[in-house]
């Protein structure tokens, strides 16, 4: 079996399929150690969880095409998701948004060009209190204005 | 002052230890369920607390549980649904981001009174920071000897687990969210059976939303009269309310359950910025049928809201001032729901991106005659006609608006 994972990588998953019931039932928490090492999950990628796994490599597309933070695709070295549900958007998400994309000169699922930030548009982030809310890779911030937006990336996202 | 018994201790500086947590009497209910009652005693308190779901469908925690065949020696799980997706909803983040513990303990009770000794977390993937707190909050309960092969001494064993999700809304829905677990694309299973008899891993199964187990250590340390002293009868205790839009203090509010949605919005959230009337109201999450100023005189319980039209659901309060366009509401409400249908079922696949599509196509400045009743026709149709309650998530917020808001809507 054609295995292309570090063996620090390939160590953690061994520990997540240890702990698991029944293998399939690690692909999740896989493919986030995958993803996390990675920065996206690529074909040889999927092929590789499957043979780790016992699964069929269309068993494995399936579900990193169905959940919406799996990446297919290399992205920036930081991820900017900006919230324009309900709240959000009474709050000035939009505004936000719309910066960015004049700031970095990208639209939401683009990168920019020197690799930095990959900017996403997405639902509900759980924080509505906070809105409107900015996620700076893992980490969740309250975002009111286009300057504020600035300085959260200059701290935040070097 | 009333009484707070979910947040009163909350640090806002942030989540509290183990140690902490002990100090203000924290796991002494569990001790006392696992060491002074018996498994049918707790679940007989909590059945008589009248402690309704916290997740959006409102169903008794203890009667669900009471599904769980008896006698079967076999494994059987708890799975905790902390994948907060309803947008409006942000409570269960307060709990996991203040008080680990808090849900721990109760995740203990439940798990000793249905006899279970394998817990998963399954909590959203956007939530990976409090993922991480949750099982440092675990590996000191493991070490305490609370969790893990022997609680407190007593025999007693359960491991707890967490489980993150990877951006699926319907991974909120029971189902999906035990075939997310297993591995698989979170699409609903067809009920019966139900998740109580053939569940994770075809085995019995309890899924109880993150707040409701909260509630357990309060119900077995004070008993069930006092919670339902609490609220209201057949539905007890406190509720999270968080409130955000257009509100001066949006925040998470905990107050006892049938409180009027008017004082929860201009008492305790402050109201609104001067000068701006109120336009409307979404009570409990965006699924839920919006209210007009005149309807929000209702008690926040589910009985109340339901006679109302609308429902409390997961009572996230989103307010809606004059300056907001009930067009930009229209256009969130189909877009979310497009976005998130798993595409199972046709009803709801065709459904929710036919009316996205119509929506969008009037936002681009082509409205045709006939649009909202060939919205309404397509909602009806998608309403009672899917395996899960996602038909009608995406189909009466969408009624309820042209309903309401027509005028506006066809301007």
């Amino acid at each position: 079996m054609k295995n292309a994972f570090p063996e620090g990588l390939r160590d953690r998953i061994s520990a997540v399929l240890a702990d698991s019931r029944e293998a399939r039932s690690a692909l999740l928490p896989v493919l986030q150690l995958v993803q996390d090492e990675r920065g996206f999950i690529g074909p040889e990628d999927e092929i590789a969880v499957a043979g780790l796994l016992g699964l069929k490599p269309v068993e494995v597309r399936e579900v990193v095409t169905f959940y919406s933070m799996f990446r297919r695709l290399p992205a920036g070295r930081h991820l900017l998701q900006v919230c324009t549900n309900m709240s959000c958007t009474i709050k000035g998400g939009g505004r936000i948004l719309d910066h960015f994309r004049v700031s970095l000169g990208i639209g939401p699922g683009e990168t920019t060009g020197d690799g930095r930030f990959t900017l996403r548009e997405v639902e509900c982030l759980g924080a509505c209190d906070r809105a409107p809310c900015l996620m700076i890779d893992k980490t969740l911030y309250s975002c009111r204005t286009p300057d504020e937006a600035d300085d959260l990336l200059r701290k935040n996202a070097p | 002052m009333e009484e707070k018994p979910l947040t009163s201790a909350f640090d806002p500086a942030g989540a509290r230890t183990l140690s902490a947590y002990r100090a203000g009497g924290g796991y002494a209910a569990a001790r006392k369920a696992i060491e002074k009652m018996t498994p049918t005693a707790v679940a007989g308190e909590v059945k008589a607390a009248n402690l309704r779901g916290r997740g959006g469908a409102g169903f008794p925690a203890g009667v669900k549980w009471g599904f769980v065949p008896q006698g079967d020696s076999g494994p059987k799980y708890l799975c905790v649904n902390a994948d907060e997706g309803e947008p409006g909803t942000f409570k269960d983040r307060y709990i996991l981001a203040h008080d680990p513990h808090l849900l721990l303990e109760g995740i203990l009770i439940a798990c000793y009174a249905v006899g279970i000794q394998e817990a998963f977390i399954y909590i959203r993937g956007e939530y990976e920071e409090l993922a991480r707190r949750l099982e440092e909050a675990i590996s000191e309960a493991e070490v305490a000897g609370i969790l893990g092969k022997n609680a407190f001494g007593s025999g007693f064993a359960l491991d707890v687990r967490v489980r993150r999700g990877a951006g699926a809304y319907i991974c909120g829905e029971e189902t999906a969210l035990l075939e997310s677990l297993e591995g698989r694309r979170g699409q609903p299973r067809l009920k019966p059976p139900f998740p109580a008899t053939v569940g994770l891993f075809g085995r019995p199964t309890v899924i109880n939303n993150v707040e409701t187990l909260a509630n357990l250590p309060g119900i077995i340390a004070r008993g069930a009269e006092w919670f339902m002293g609490l609220g209201r009868p057949g539905d007890g205790g406190t509720r999270l309310y968080g409130v955000s839009g257009s509100v001066v203090r949006p925040g998470v509010y905990e107050l006892h359950i049938g409180t009027p949605l008017r004082e929860i919005i201009f008492l305790h959230a402050g109201g609104l910025a001067p000068g701006r009337t109120l336009k409307a109201v979404i009570p409990g999450g965006m699924s839920s049928t919006i209210l007009l100023p005149e309807e929000i005189d209702v008690a926040m319980d589910c009985a109340s809201l339901t006679a109302a039209g609308t429902m409390i659901g997961s009572a996230g309060i989103i307010v809606l001032d004059d300056s907001v366009s009930m067009k930009t509401v229209l256009d969130r409400v189909t877009r979310f729901y497009a976005h998130e249908s798993c595409g199972q079922c046709t009803p709801c696949r065709v459904g929710t991106s036919w009316i996205r599509r119509i929506v969008q196509r009037r936002n681009d400045g082509r409205p045709r005659a006939g649009d909202l009743d060939q919205i309404v026709r397509l909602a009806e149709a998608m309403s009672g006609r899917t395996f899960c309650p996602f038909g009608d998530a995406a189909a009466l917020p969408v009624l309820g608006l042209i309903r309401k808001f027509r005028q506006e809507l066809e301007a």
